[in-house]
């Protein structure tokens, strides 16, 4: 579904700040993989991303979706096939738009836009019957404007808007980071559900080591533009907050040093 | 009185024909200024632009109807461009805007041929309109029904001008909330609005953009083309400062009708377009005031139509500070006369809490 191939990226490349901030990293997700991606700031996991979603360009290496080579497709093409949910919540949706309408954009995605309506009838319906899913009552707020709901359900609806065309490739970067704990967690509960309804390909990066433990079936920690470790479905199941820690530690010779890495 | 009654009605009908055709300018602005969050200043090239080709084609013997159809692929041209030069030459969208205008100055000059081309006793749309509304007699009927409300000394030429363009800017404010309900226009007002977001939604918002500065000044283009056959001439400099009077349009219509839907925000656009004529009329009839004051107006309503709801916030929210102000004094001394200090001291604490639990956040 998603292969990653010898990705190199480095910054700046020639000045004094040159940086190497994707160091030769392999990784692939057969279909339906839920893997999450931990590691401290700076350890490349935003630039990795930004590289399988065509924001970035790799200086070697190739991606490959679906068994095609699309490491150097625009980012409008290569959209067709992934969906993305972005750690701010106000990035995921048009704020002067109404609900039915961010949906029906979400809905063109892998089909080419024309002059028909936007909203129809039966797109409404449609529309309605997805958000019910949520279980948020936006279903009975279709022509509301966006800009006013909460981040959370703004967070919910992005979401939702990110996967209901079933794309090939969900990438979630960091999505519940600003959020509030109640409502970071309602968000994990429906990123679980959704994943798990359409069978989506999904790479999630997280900082918080809880949430990476708990969703998915793999996980992987990266650091300093590499990964450093891969823990399959079977270790996955066993694994703690301490052992994770222990694992860095014994790799890295260090104490895992990040701020922003939370513990709960 | 009577004869002031006269003079308010040619100024008003003076207005509505004049604010109804450039309302199809203010439309265009509204499309980049609004809907693209993209401030064109091509918008004071394009509009000459139409008026240069419909006015050399016409002269020229051309069909006026094909003319000003023409003014409006070109003014489409222009917009396209401006929009490459912003999108694909990645120059700042204001400084493209102003690359434009300049670039389209001599252009609408070499179109010309000369500064100013009269059409007077030529064949415009308006001309062929007038002729027709003529024969038909409907000018004579709404006339005789203004003379037996007395005003029959202020008769208009023509009505002809008046009720096509009504119909001609409504078709084109149908057609925009049309377009902009499609799948495409929801993807232009996304590339206005969130452009990140409609990119991951697999729209090509460098295309998006070219597109929709093309319609505008397409729309621009088309209003200059009948202006300048309104007016009977077409002059390099008609353009100066459009792009302020559309932006007037716009602030004040959506102000006094405004924003909940397209539908009523463009509604709101061609109110805003009159009503700025008329404000424009009414001013021009203080005698202290000539013609040539007429830009400085049009600035001062735009700074004042930009710069007045911040200022009432901001009032308003001074207002509000006073008050809770008060109020929280207020309670202190109650609460003072009650339980003494003790009051006083409790917020002290509950402040040590919050920052312990910030701190085992962390």
């Amino acid at each position: 579904m998603l292969q990653l191939n010898q990705i190199h990226k480095r910054f700046n490349e020639g000045s004094p700040d040159e940086k190497i901030a994707i160091d030769r990293i392999n990784l692939t997700l057969k279909a339906g993989d839920f893997v999450t991606v931990i590691g401290s700031n700076g350890a490349g996991k935003s630039t990795l991303m930004n590289i399988i979603s065509g924001g970035l360009f790799p200086d070697a290496g190739e991606v490959y979706i679906d068994g095609k080579n699309v490491t150097n497709m625009m980012e409008y093409k290569r959209s067709r096939m992934i969906g993305r949910v972005f750690q701010d919540p106000m990035a995921g949706t048009a704020p002067s738009m109404t609900i039915e309408e961010n949906l029906a954009m979400a809905f063109s995605r892998n089909k080419p836009r024309t002059l028909r309506r936007g909203v129809t009838h039966k797109r409404r319906e449609y529309f309605r019957e997805v958000l019910e899913t949520l279980h948020l009552g936006l279903e009975n707020r279709l022509s509301a404007k966006v800009g006013l709901l909460s981040g959370g359900e703004r967070q919910a609806l992005s979401l939702l808007m990110a996967t209901f065309t079933e794309p090939s490739i969900l990438l979630l970067d960091e999505h519940t980071a600003a959020l509030d704990p109640s409502r970071a967690e309602l968000i994990s509960n429906i990123t679980k559900a959704i994943v798990d309804r359409y069978k989506l390909t999904t790479l999630m990066v997280t900082h918080n080591m809880q949430q990476a433990i708990d969703l998915g079936n793999r996980l992987v920690m990266m650091d300093k533009g590499q990964i450093i470790l891969e823990v399959n479905e079977e270790q996955k199941e066993q694994l703690t907050i301490e052992g994770l820690l222990a694992e860095f530690k014994r790799i890295r010779g260090t104490q895992m040093a990040s701020d922003r890495a939370i513990l709960s | 009185m009577k004869e002031r009654m006269i003079t308010l009605f040619t100024a008003i009908f003076g207005s509505f024909e004049a604010g109804i055709i450039y309302a199809i300018m203010a439309l265009g602005v509204y499309l980049s200024f609004r809907i693209l969050d993209f401030p064109d200043l091509t918008v004071d090239g394009s509009f000459v632009t139409g008026g240069a080709i419909a006015a050399v084609m016409i002269m020229g013997g051309a069909n006026p109807y094909l003319a000003t159809v023409l003014a409006l692929f070109a003014g489409f041209l222009a917009g396209c461009i401006t929009g490459v030069l912003h999108t694909i030459g990645k120059i700042n969208n204001l400084l493209s805007g102003i690359l434009m205008m300049i670039a389209l100055y001599s252009i609408n000059l070499r179109i010309m041929g000369r500064p100013n081309i009269s059409m007077l006793n030529t064949e415009t749309a308006f001309s062929k309109i007038e002729n027709g509304f003529e024969k038909i007699g409907i000018d004579d009927f709404l006339n005789s029904l203004l003379t037996m409300v007395g005003l029959g000394d202020s008769l208009p030429e023509t009505w002809g001008i008046l009720i096509i363009m009504i119909i001609v800017t409504f078709v084109i404010k149908i057609f925009t909330d049309w377009f902009l309900q499609t799948e495409i226009g929801l993807a232009i007002r996304a590339t206005g609005d969130n452009k990140r977001m409609i990119r991951s939604f697999s729209a090509n918002t460098n295309l998006l953009t070219i597109l929709g500065l093309g319609l505008s000044n397409a729309l621009v283009a088309f209003s200059g083309a009948l202006i300048a056959q309104q007016g009977g001439f077409a002059d390099v400099g008609m353009g100066i400062g459009m792009i302020i009077i559309g932006l007037a349009s716009v602030i004040i219509g959506e102000a006094l009708f405004g924003t909940k839907t397209i539908v009523r925000t463009t509604l709101a656009v061609i109110g805003g377009s009159i009503i700025y004529r008329l404000v424009v009329s009414m001013a021009l009839r203080i005698d202290f005031l000539d013609p040539g004051d007429m830009k400085l107006i049009t600035a001062i309503i735009v700074i004042i139509a930009l710069t007045m709801p911040k200022l009432l916030e901001r009032s308003k929210e001074k207002k509000r500070k006073a008050r809770r102000k008060a109020e929280r004094l207020s309670l202190i001394k109650t609460s003072v006369e009650t339980e003494g200090l003790n009051v006083i001291m409790a917020p002290e604490e509950g402040k040590g809490e919050n920052h312990a639990a910030i701190k085992s956040d962390s």
